[in-house]
């Protein structure tokens, strides 16, 4: 056996398609009965990664709607501020991004694997990996064994065997945030009639401010083909301090008059959580090791900007270039760290560590709790004084926004706004 | 759109219990001198609870995602953390 994969998610079944495709043996184990059951996200996947794999996947694959419009909304106290991009080019194809649902879709991805030879195992969780003179050289399920040149560990988020293998740390509650979601289901046509779409076409909107309490977090929308994903992201580092619920913060969310149009023709099909790697570089474990490679979310591979998220396009790489590393090890023989540093070398020549390092300030930047806090306030407080008409003194807009920039308000947004640009 | 309580909003969603194996374990005793219990209000399935004074989990309901593991202030020793044995457990249809 050349490689067993651990975990059916976009990372595990790339790496698992690539290398069967190039006529290699190689088995992949899933815990979840179908690949993608056990999987969540908030809604949205960009297709470049998954197109230089499998060219026009999304004419077969269950995509949802195609994007073509981004809203990111400042909300504080009822008031609200969006700032709107649509661009139907977007929806050229191929088109830049889709709305998606994981358990449709992984399978799916799974079932790619599958047809170009690989073995799908599901229903079966992995419980520790085998290790000989400090190598990993297989995998132990329950009583069964597997042995194999190397493992590929694509186990999500929680990955238990890159931290067996000594690959990777318990992450602490500052590096992940919790996300949780609902999916609403609802008719097509009256997503498209809500939302101003044209058909196949899908919207996404997030949300910064009270949403989240003044937590580091924020809200989320994504329109699916027949449902909308409403969810909220909440950091666990504030999550423990505190005392809120994400549960109960989703459904204050929920309660915005703003969605009400959208929860009056729609009924809840499914309440989902999972955690989100949200450290950027900084948590990124050693990639790879003697007979290991750390793939996906497994290896941190998220990148949270406020405005963008990214995982999927990081999973499907990160899988391709790991299958590309074994290949490359198959034919010196050599599957010691050495053998597969190549990995790294490939992670680091593409987008995926490329991104990740530029953006490498971009995690502290989002601790900063006056984003979620004081300056959507400020942002909607200003923004709606110039837009009332109340027949009260003129509110000419250089007063207006100097009588809102005040004192340290001034000096906290130019120290944001500059530690913004360096970081975002 | 009636607001939600956490078992109504469990319900929407198929799982396939483990009534023979529970995947999370709590050294109760650790967990009933924590003073904060972050467990009790950050679980997302809402499955950490303090009845009589004590502290109460059930696994049935749990969605998986780790979230009490890295809330917790004593993971390691109040927690025995880990996944439902291959076929149990939350089965999103969604996702």
């Amino acid at each position: 056996m050349t490689a067993i994969i651990v975990g059916a998610g976009p990372a595990g079944s790339t790496a698992a398609y690539v290398l069967a495709k190039g006529g290699h043996d190689v088995v992949m184990v899933e815990r979840g009965d179908s690949a993608g059951c056990k999987n969540m996200f908030g809604g949205r996947m960009y297709s470049h990664a998954l197109e230089r794999v499998i060219p026009g996947f999304w004419e077969e694959a269950p995509v949802e709607r195609a994007v073509v419009r981004e809203t990111v909304t400042f909300i504080h106290g009822g008031r609200s501020v969006s700032v709107v991009c649509d661009n139907p080019r977007w929806a050229a194809i191929p088109p830049h991004s889709f709305t998606l649902l994981r358990a449709e879709f992984d399978s799916w991805l799974a079932s790619k694997a599958e047809e170009a030879g690989a073995m799908v195992a599901c229903g079966i969780r992995v419980d520790d990996v085998l290790m000989a003179d400090g190598k990993v050289v297989g995998i132990r399920a329950g009583e069964d064994e597997m042995l194999a040149d190397v493992v590929i560990a694509a186990d999500g988020v929680n990955s238990v065997l890159a931290q067996k293998a000594g690959l990777a740390k318990m992450f602490v509650p500052s590096e992940v945030a919790v996300g949780v979601k609902q999916v609403i289901e609802m008719p097509a046509a009256e997503i498209s009639r809500l939302f101003q779409l044209g058909e196949g076409e899908g919207a996404v909107e997030l949300f910064v401010g009270d949403c989240s309490r003044g937590m580091q977090g924020g809200g989320f929308l994504y329109t699916n083909k027949n449902s909308v994903s409403l969810g909220l992201v909440v950091g666990a580092a504030a999550l423990q301090r505190g005392e809120a619920s994400p549960f109960d913060m989703l459904e204050d969310f929920k309660a915005q008059p703003r969605f009400s149009r959208v929860l009056e023709h729609g009924e809840v099909g499914e309440y989902s959580a999972h955690l989100v790697p949200e450290a950027g570089i900084n948590m990124v474990p050693k990639l790879f090791g003697d007979g290991m490679l750390v793939v996906g979310d497994a290896a941190g591979l998220v990148l949270n900007l406020g405005y963008i998220v990214r995982g999927m396009d990081f999973a499907v790489a990160s899988g391709e270039a790991a299958a590309k590393a074994v290949v490359e090890a198959k034919s010196t023989g050599d599957f010691s760290r050495h053998g597969l540093s190549h990995y790294k070398k490939l992670l680091d020549d593409s987008f995926v560590l490329r991104d990740l390092t530029a953006y490498r300030r971009a995690p502290r930047f989002l601790e900063n709790q006056r984003l979620f806090e004081q300056h959507p306030r400020l942002a909607t407080e200003l923004v709606s004084d110039l837009f009332t008409v109340d027949g009260g003194p003129p509110r000419r807009l250089g007063k207006t926004v100097r009588n809102r920039l005040r004192g340290r308000t001034i000096a906290h947004l130019v120290a944001d706004g500059w530690r913004g640009v360096r970081g975002l | 759109m009636t607001r939600l309580t956490t078992e109504q909003a469990l319900g929407f969603d198929k799982f396939v219990v483990d009534d023979e194996q529970a995947h999370i374990k709590l050294d109760l005793e650790i967990c009933n001198s924590c003073d904060p219990k972050p467990c009790t209000h950050a679980c997302p399935a809402g499955l950490y609870v303090i009845r009589d004074g004590k502290l109460a989990f059930d696994h049935a309901g749990c969605l998986e995602c780790g979230t009490c593991r890295v809330v917790c202030p004593r993971s390691g020793e109040a927690i025995a953390w880990g996944v439902p044995r291959g076929g149990f457990g939350i089965h999103f249809r969604f996702g």
